[in-house]
């Protein structure tokens, strides 16, 4: 199923929390929602899954506007939110079993489910628990487990990984990506490598606007337009060779890379790799290259780019 | 309609899991109980097979109770945040509140249940007017879910159980003897406006024997009124 969200707007009082955003989420696509603090993610999701009422604009699911039929579609959504609220003092298996009532799964098919949810999420051993009794991190798997529960199409993570031990994160990593080939997940997280790690597309929003939508990979381009490198070069004085770097056609800065004598950073003229002719200069000049790394711009500095103003 | 069960089931769940259930019965029977048997007015000293003295208490202990039992449903909800897991399932607002209405309503008719003995004890000791207690039982059904809708209400208003609790008792203080004492302070039309907005006189018309469908528009006027407003109360989510 797909979610289209057409200029979707909302107000809390004089403060606009979502500001216009447009998007939309495919079948078997990942969406990371990235944003600070008050970005208007929550807001967001709380919109798409009809917790609260949309603002002006519209969202559809499936085809299906929430103006229409908002039972529809929570049926079809499975929603963990923010801060992963439970009943703690029910059983595991008893709230399992009372979203899944809620969700409409059958009587027939509930243990089934329920069965599935608790191999999935790795819940065997605490299953007779009251939640309350949980550690932190299997609470969430709890959260998890009830949102899958009745097999939903879409999916919908508010910050699903907060809280777990980083065996468990690469575990719900690994089972948010095999669950997105055949759904509709947006998920949304502060943790920047866990997006890379996870998502097909990422949507930066900031001050309830979208800054940016693309995959990881367009996003560094667009941030970065240049290449840059990093260089080691043995056998010379290093003088010498910042110069011979700096003379090189396809080489527009060189400097010294955080004042070490025998490293350089090296920053491409536009549209030209610089990599080919450093190589060729050592080789001429009978230079040692001992590295020669190309500088990535981090995630991390493309989201500070775009949400500090 | 299903989803509405399966709420009013849980909710059940909860009240006798968590002792709550327990001891509104055994303090609900203690207090009618006594007051009924041993102590005050009571059926020995009104030297009548009636039942009269049983209803004139379960009314007090009732209005005391509810709002003991309807406190937390919604607010600890609020509170804890689980009303955003609930409300994102296929639950629509009306369906939840209605569902702890009747989880609520169905717990004092357990509770009225169990007092159904007095009724067969006094039977045995003389000629009792059977369609007085049927009635008596009726009225004390309707006035409970009068109280259970205001005390939903005032917890769909609020995530303090503490207030919620206080909130309900005040509203239902007005239904249950200010307007009634009201009524008597006041002559003609006004009169008769507090007359008529007072629970006591539709319930004591009542455990006298006397449907009237007047009385039953009353009660469930409250009743439909405490829910919508609840609805209402819980859609304010969208606003803020």
């Amino acid at each position: 199923m797909d979610i289209q969200i057409e200029n979707l707007s909302k107000w809390y009082g004089p403060q606009k929390a979502v500001d216009d955003i447009s998007f939309s989420v495919k079948t078997g696509e990942i969406l990371g929602f990235l944003g600070p603090n008050g970005a208007g993610k929550t807001t967001t999701m709380k919109m798409i899954t009809n917790y609260i009422a949309i603002g002006e604009g519209d969202i559809k699911v499936g085809g299906t506007s929430v103006k229409n039929d908002p039972e529809f579609i929570k049926s079809h959504i499975g929603y963990l939110p923010e801060n992963n609220p439970l009943y703690l003092d029910m059983p595991v298996i008893d709230y399992l079993e009372f979203c899944a009532l809620l969700q409409g799964v059958t009587k027939a098919q509930v243990d089934e489910r329920i069965r599935e949810m608790v191999r999935v999420c790795g819940l065997d051993a605490e299953k007779h628990k009251k939640i309350g009794e949980l550690s932190k991190g299997y609470r969430q798997r709890v959260g998890l487990a009830q949102a899958m529960i009745h097999d939903p199409e879409i999916l919908i993570l508010d910050e699903p990984t907060t809280g777990l031990d980083p065996n468990q994160i690469v575990e719900i990593r690994k089972l948010i990506r095999d669950l997105g080939q055949a759904k509709t997940v947006i998920l949304s997280t502060h943790i920047l490598p866990e997006v890379e790690a996870t998502c097909d597309r990422i949507l930066i929003i900031n001050k309830g606007k979208i800054v940016a939508d693309g995959t990881a990979t367009t996003l560094r381009k667009q941030a970065q337009g240049q290449e840059v490198v990093k260089v080691k070069i043995e056998d010379t004085t290093s003088s010498e060779a910042l110069e011979a770097l700096k003379e090189l056609p396809s080489v527009e800065q060189a400097a010294y890379f955080n004042s070490h004598q025998d490293q350089f950073e090296i920053q491409g003229k536009p549209d030209a790799s610089p990599a080919r002719d450093i190589f060729k200069l050592c080789v001429e000049k009978g230079w040692v290259l001992t590295e020669l790394t190309p500088i990535e711009t981090k995630l991390e500095d493309i989201f500070r780019d775009l949400t500090v103003n | 309609m299903r989803t509405i069960w399966i709420i009013t089931q849980r909710e059940l769940q909860t009240f006798f899991d968590s002792l709550i259930a327990y001891i509104l019965l055994v303090a609900f029977l203690g207090f009618s109980g006594f007051f009924t048997w041993l102590y005050g007015s009571d059926v020995f000293f009104v030297g009548q097979a009636s039942l009269q003295s049983f209803f004139s208490i379960a009314y007090w202990t009732l209005f005391f109770f509810i709002p003991a039992l309807t406190m937390r449903m919604l607010a600890e909800e609020k509170r804890a945040g689980t009303i955003e897991l609930l409300l994102t399932k296929s639950v629509t607002d009306r369906q939840l509140v209605i569902g702890k209405f009747l989880a609520c309503l169905l717990l004092i008719m357990i509770a009225l249940l169990f007092t159904l003995p007095y009724y067969f004890t006094i039977a045995s000791l003389g000629e009792v007017a059977h369609g007085a207690v049927w009635c008596g039982y009726l009225g004390l059904i309707l006035m409970s879910a009068v109280y259970i809708s205001i005390g939903v209400f005032t917890s769909s208003t609020t995530n303090n159980q503490i207030v919620a609790f206080l909130s309900a008792l005040f509203i239902g203080l007005f239904f249950h003897i200010i307007f009634d004492v009201l009524a008597g302070s006041f002559t003609g039309t006004m009169g008769e406006v507090f007359s008529t907005l007072s629970l006591s006189t539709h319930y004591e018309s009542l455990t006298r024997g006397v449907i009237d469908t007047k009385d039953l528009i009353y009660f469930f006027s409250i009743i439909v009124l405490g829910i919508v407003l609840s609805e209402v109360s819980l859609s304010k989510r969208n606003l803020v």
